[in-house]
């Protein structure tokens, strides 16, 4: 079935639910045929994607969320494919940035209970009434969602250092200490980098 | 590191102490990679295995956002490093896509040959592995024998044995010789009769077909619902393949000319969807990549040579796209998005190891503590796939 069709079928059965079909095109658009769902009706839409027997979507292969940080939007974005009719069709919803919340569609497709969980780990979208939304990537007591665009790193996590100092800094605190001597008796073989001499050694 | 959680509040070990829990990985040696299990148990039965994954997650996706599009390629070897140029090739499909790139067709015939091979030498690592998770060490040294040819000869298509970072947006790094070719094509008379040796050694070993048939099988609705792909999905019944059913590159040129017969699990042992359907599926996914690998080497000679990169100009490209390739964990898919800056304003990269560990809790429960290892090895996860 063609991207258009599908669109169609779905208004007949949710009316404006669906909207802003868009074709795929080959400049500043989307490349794969996509439409707009209302954030409200994303559990309904879902479900009507998979049991209708004319689309039979039985394949969410991706589920993405992307911060658009200027539109104060986070945009959720469900790939779906169909194993029975071989099409293919993309869904996006807009949530607001500052509580994105959306029903969970773990129960009509079980592999979202790890694609959603893992949404909520990086970009804090709240998936209502999913069965397990825990952190999936990051560390439990991790704080913010770091694949937010607005997310700073914290200098450290429990203690641990989240960055290092450049090797290249270090090395050259390494020249200053043992290189740039031109006088003086301690400047010796200052181009072996090897283990300190012992003293006494010529 | 957090505490370790053992239980979850309210699903802790039961009162009566019929139940144990335990701590599986995550360095243990058949967890394939860093992952942890939270092994609920009755004796010898599991009631439940719980993956704890992310210990070897580094942020793939975020780095993505941070280097130009070309530039993230060699990232891409990292999301699977067992079979690194599959991830190169779906990195470049999909923003060859968002771009609307041109890519030579030497270029095309050149991914498919690399990915073959490189869906060979993961296949080597995927069965060895499963077999010596039984306890079967032999084959897994024969398996890596193999697998070091096909190193070898990525080592003189590219430079580098593991992380190749060989294809480019808009087509690929170098050109193939006359002599790598040839040697290519030595390499494939050597492995058939290896194939079939392997067969003899393991596939249809009585003890090893005992182990596995019948074992946490996945029905084809289980299959599909929890999202399994590729080999994990076939296995199950299910005749689907990017390769012949969303051709991309030249598989619609090769697939035909070869007689293409999508390989599916058919119970032969056991249970349609077992473990050993799984194991036995790879093993025939080795012969066709020698099939396409042959008919491959034999097109590219109708191709100019040196005509094998267009790189792009200035690539700033604008909105989203979709990009799927048949890696040898399955149907990967990379989803980029463009909003007209010298970076991906947004990249995610889907992957088999990571549906499949989503079956993983599902799947074990009422099985054995050591047939969990068999369960993993036969869905063949990367850790590093999952966490990306």
């Amino acid at each position: 079935m063609q991207a258009r069709e599908i669109f169609d079928t779905l208004v007949r059965l949710v009316g404006d639910a669906v909207f802003s079909f868009e074709e795929a095109v080959a400049k500043d658009g989307p490349r794969d045929a996509c439409f707009r769902v209302r954030a409200d009706s994303v559990a309904l839409v879902m479900a009507h994607l998979r049991d209708e027997p004319a689309l039979r979507f039985d394949f969410l292969q991706n589920l993405t969320a992307v911060d658009w940080i200027k539109r104060d939007v986070i945009e959720l974005v469900y790939h779906l494919y169909s194993y029975p009719h071989r099409h293919t069709i993309c869904v996006k919803t807009d949530l607001p940035r500052g509580a994105p919340r959306v029903a969970t569609v773990a129960r009509v497709w079980p592999t979202a209970d790890w694609l959603e969980r893992e949404q909520y780990d990086l970009l804090g979208v709240v998936f209502e009434g999913h069965p397990d939304l825990r952190r999936l990537l990051m560390p439990d007591d991790w704080i913010g969602h770091p694949m937010r665009k607005d997310f700073r790193e914290p200098k450290s996590y429990r203690g641990m250092l989240t960055s290092r100092p450049s090797p290249m800094d270090l090395l050259q605190t390494y020249d200053r200490a043992h290189v740039a001597k031109p006088t003086g008796a301690t400047a010796a073989s200052p181009t072996e980098p090897g283990p300190a001499k012992p003293e006494g050694a010529t | 590191m957090s505490e370790l959680i053992f239980a979850r509040e309210g699903q802790g070990a039961a009162d009566d102490d019929s139940e144990m829990i335990l701590n599986m990985g995550p360095q243990h040696p058949s967890t394939h990679g860093v992952i942890r299990f939270i092994v609920r148990t009755d004796g010898e039965i599991m009631s439940s295995a719980e993956p704890d994954i992310g210990y070897l997650h580094r942020a793939i996706e975020h780095i993505a956002e941070k280097c130009t599009y070309e530039g993230f390629m060699p990232y891409t070897d990292r999301v699977d490093y067992v079979c690194a140029m599959t991830a190169n090739h779906v990195w470049a499909t999909a923003v060859e896509k968002l771009g609307q790139l041109p890519v030579p067709p030497r270029a095309h015939y050149l991914r498919v040959i690399s990915d073959e091979l490189n869906r060979i030498s993961s296949h080597c690592i995927a069965l060895g592995a499963m077999a010596m998770d039984l306890g079967a060490v032999t084959p897994f040294p024969y398996a890596l024998r193999e697998r070091e040819y096909v190193n070898d000869l990525m080592e003189e298509l590219c430079g580098a044995r593991l992380t190749y970072n060989y294809h480019r947006v808009g087509g690929v790094g170098w050109d193939m010789t006359d002599a790598w070719r040839d040697k290519t094509l030595k390499f494939l008379d050597h492995f058939e009769p290896v194939i079939a040796e392997f067969d003899r050694l393991i596939t249809t070993n009585e003890i090893f077909v005992g182990r596995l048939a019948g074992l946490a099988a996945i029905s084809a609705d289980q299959a599909i619902a929890y999202g399994l792909v590729g080999p994990n999905l076939r296995a199950s019944g299910v005749a689907f393949d990017v390769r012949a059913d969303l051709p991309y590159a030249v598989y619609a040129d090769i697939l035909p000319k070869i007689g293409w017969q999508t390989p599916v699990g058919r119970g032969a042992m056991g249970t349609v969807g077992d473990a050993w359907d799984r194991f036995a599926l790879r093993v025939e996914e080795w012969r066709w990549s020698v099939r396409i690998l042959r008919e491959a080497l034999d097109q590219i000679q109708q191709t100019p040579r040196g005509e094998f990169l267009i790189a792009p100009k200035r690539l700033r490209p604008k909105g989203d796209a979709l990009a799927r390739v048949e890696a040898a964990r399955g149907d990967m898919a990379c989803y980029v998005v463009g909003d007209g800056g010298p970076h991906a304003y947004r990249a995610r990269f889907r992957t088999g190891s990571f549906n499949a560990m989503g079956l993983v809790r599902e799947k074990s429960r009422g099985l054995m503590v050591a047939d969990l290892v068999a369960l993993i090895a036969s869905l063949d996860v990367v850790a590093p796939e999952i966490d990306r």
